[in-house]
């Protein structure tokens, strides 16, 4: 029996000085050309909170605006309002970047994290305000120091400084004199994946109506490595965020995998429940501080806000299948296999048509397809064009020389069966899973029938192969079995063990 | 372009002779093809990568274009290349690579 989807959490927190202290962009540029004129121009650049909380992609992925209503919203989207502003969605929230600082510092075990004491007493009510913020991480925030203790650590002692409209709140401390691993960079790059991603768990949680110590695994699929000289990946995101966001019943591990990351995740922890070895698992990721203004020079040039300011996070919980949330099709996963090929029809073969012909099915027997799900408003302008579209394309295409599709349906077939990028370029992020939470929703409702997830990852920017890599699952309404109904494995093998122990003694019997 | 690329194409022009290198670009359209190619000829337009201020004048082409079709093996294409001639704006990438080659290709035929 498939284990089930039983809830998401997204979140988004809006960083606009993590742009330019911490994006990769900003800080090449700031050594390689520190006075160009793009570092000048991004200030006026950025967005308020106001109009990233009115803005189409973001209320789509936090749950107000479903995909298929942005579908019908002709982009681009960046200067058009959205019918809602709310910063909370039915999956998540918008997070402002004063209230994450603070989050940043519930999430860090090592006081490297220190807090201007002005900043603190300003800003912890409104963090206090947050429903899915806890008396546990309200806790952790501690009173903070003054100015001149926070300038001496960032000038002195090679702190990274966070930032509000420029002005110094806080410090993120280096947790070794000289392991790069543990240097104040890596430690910042740590605790804003680990904070977000504890947003984006909780949510998960309350979302699922589970309590939180049902939990018994957490994995976590985001892109950063945490660990010290002697073990530079070491790990375990996944335990070290399911101990702040309070699944005090969990273990966890990290997978890692680019961009495919999520759905190697999601594909584990299904199986891990299916298999009974447990029977809640989270699935956890949080964001990327060196994603932000990525393609930050592109949307400069064009005239163009910076529109990579935000984190994205995304938890989902999956579960022993309930006779009513959605399941998770382990039986029909597709792969690319290391003799694959790097080709996009072989790509596309190995992780759609393939495991679609294991389950019986054609490329039209899915509803929507969720490949890369970026953000076209992002990508476009910088040269990367429609990133689901192309996708789409690519399947559409595939179908046709398979002789699934005729040609001149191939355009109908990208509209009907593809849905718009929501997601912010936040590498993980976008890759299949912004459309669960969307999916589970229309599932339940009876809307959709079939989705296809697909992640992607493009193995070869760690230089340790050339290879890409990919996996994808499908994602079906629940047959109405339930764990708790039907009969145990164990239970039929005793009945049989019954029946043919009757059977022998009536043989002997008879004899 | 990736800055390993520009490092690693810039490496081999001073192994071998610029004029015997060809540059093939497999991105999914236009403008994307353009910037590769001007960067593998004029320079790095972004100004981030090894390639910034270096003029190579490389012959680039990209894969889906005629010019350079004629040279694959058929099946080898039919497998590797076919799918995405469907899906890519072939005529809107061409035109691109070919307005690029004619400024700044040293070599190009």
């Amino acid at each position: 029996m498939n284990s089930v989807m039983k809830g998401a959490g997204y979140i988004l927190v809006h960083t606009p000085d993590m742009i330019m202290h911490n994006g990769t962009t900003q800080t090449t540029e700031r050594i390689v050309n520190p006075d160009s004129d793009y570092l000048k121009q991004i200030k006026s650049h950025l967005r308020p909170y106001d109009r990233v909380c009115a803005y189409y992609p973001n209320q789509t992925y936090i749950g107000n605006i479903t995909p298929f209503e942005l579908a019908k919203v002709e982009g681009p989207w960046q200067d058009l309002e959205a019918p809602t502003d709310d910063r909370y969605g039915l999956f998540g929230e918008i997070m402002p970047q004063d209230e994450f600082y603070l989050l940043i510092q519930a999430a860090d075990e090592f006081e490297l994290v220190y807090l201007d004491k002005d900043f603190v007493a300003g800003t912890l009510p409104k963090l206090a305000e947050d429903p899915i913020i806890t008396e546990y991480i309200l806790k952790r925030i501690r009173e903070g120091v003054d100015q001149e203790r926070l300038k001496k650590m960032v000038e002195e002692e090679g702190a990274e400084g966070l930032y509000k409209d420029d002005h110094l709140v806080g410090a993120v401390r280096r947790a070794h004199d000289i392991d790069p691993n543990l240097s104040a960079h890596v430690m910042i790059e740590n605790l804003v994946s680990k904070a977000s991603s504890v947003l984006a768990l909780l949510y998960a949680v309350k979302n699922a109506g589970i309590s939180p110590e049902d939990v018994e695994y957490t994995i976590d699929c985001s892109e950063e490595a945490c660990g010290d000289m002697n073990q530079r990946g070491g790990g375990n995101f996944g335990k070290a965020t399911a101990e702040i966001a309070g699944l005090t019943h969990s273990t966890g591990s990290d997978v890692r995998g680019f961009c495919a990351a999520p759905a190697h995740a999601v594909m584990v922890a299904a199986s891990l429940v299916k298999a009974g070895t447990f029977k809640t698992v989270a699935v956890t990721a949080g964001g990327s501080t060196a994603k932000l203004g990525m393609n930050g020079k592109d949307h400069v040039k064009k005239g163009l806000p910076i529109l990579e300011d935000c984190l994205g996070g995304f938890a989902v919980i999956i579960s022993e299948n309930d006779g009513k949330n959605p399941e998770i099709n382990v039986e029909n996963v597709g792969w690319h296999a290391v003799g694959t090929g790097s080709s996009p029809q072989n790509v596309i073969a190995s992780l759609v048509t393939q495991p679609l012909a294991k389950a019986g099915l054609k490329v039209t027997d899915i509803d929507y397809y969720s490949p890369e799900m970026q953000n076209p408003d992002i990508t476009k302008p910088a040269g990367a064009g429609n990133v689901p579209e192309a996708n789409m394309k690519m399947i559409g295409a595939l179908a046709v020389k398979e002789g699934d599709l005729e040609r001149r349906d191939l355009a109908a077939f990208v509209e009907k069966h593809g849905l718009p990028g929501f997601a912010p370029t936040q590498g993980h992020i976008p890759s299949g899973v912004p459309l669960m939470g969307h999916a589970r929703e229309s599932m339940l409702k009876g809307e959709v029938n079939r989705v296809m997830i697909v992640g992607k990852g493009s193995l070869f920017l760690g230089r340790i192969t050339n290879l890409f890599d990919g996996v994808s699952f499908i994602m079906e309404p629940n047959k109405g079995e339930s764990a708790a109904s039907s009969v145990s494995s164990d239970e039929i093998r005793k009945l049989i063990a019954e029946s043919l122990r009757d059977f022998a003694s009536g043989l002997l019997e008879s004899r | 372009m990736d800055l390993e690329n520009q490092k690693r194409i810039k490496d081999l022009t001073e192994e071998h002779n610029p004029e015997d290198i060809v540059v093939l670009l497999g991105a999914a359209e236009g403008e994307a093809s353009g910037i590769a190619a001007e960067t593998v000829t004029n320079g790095d337009p972004t100004f981030a990568g090894p390639l910034t201020g270096v003029s190579l004048g490389l012959n680039v082409y990209h894969v889906c274009e005629e010019e350079v079709k004629a040279d694959y093996d058929p099946e080898v294409y039919e497998e590797q290349v076919s799918m995405m001639e469907m899906v890519l704006d072939i005529d809107e990438i061409a035109e691109e690579m070919k307005a690029i080659r004619e400024e700044f290709s040293k070599y190009s035929a």
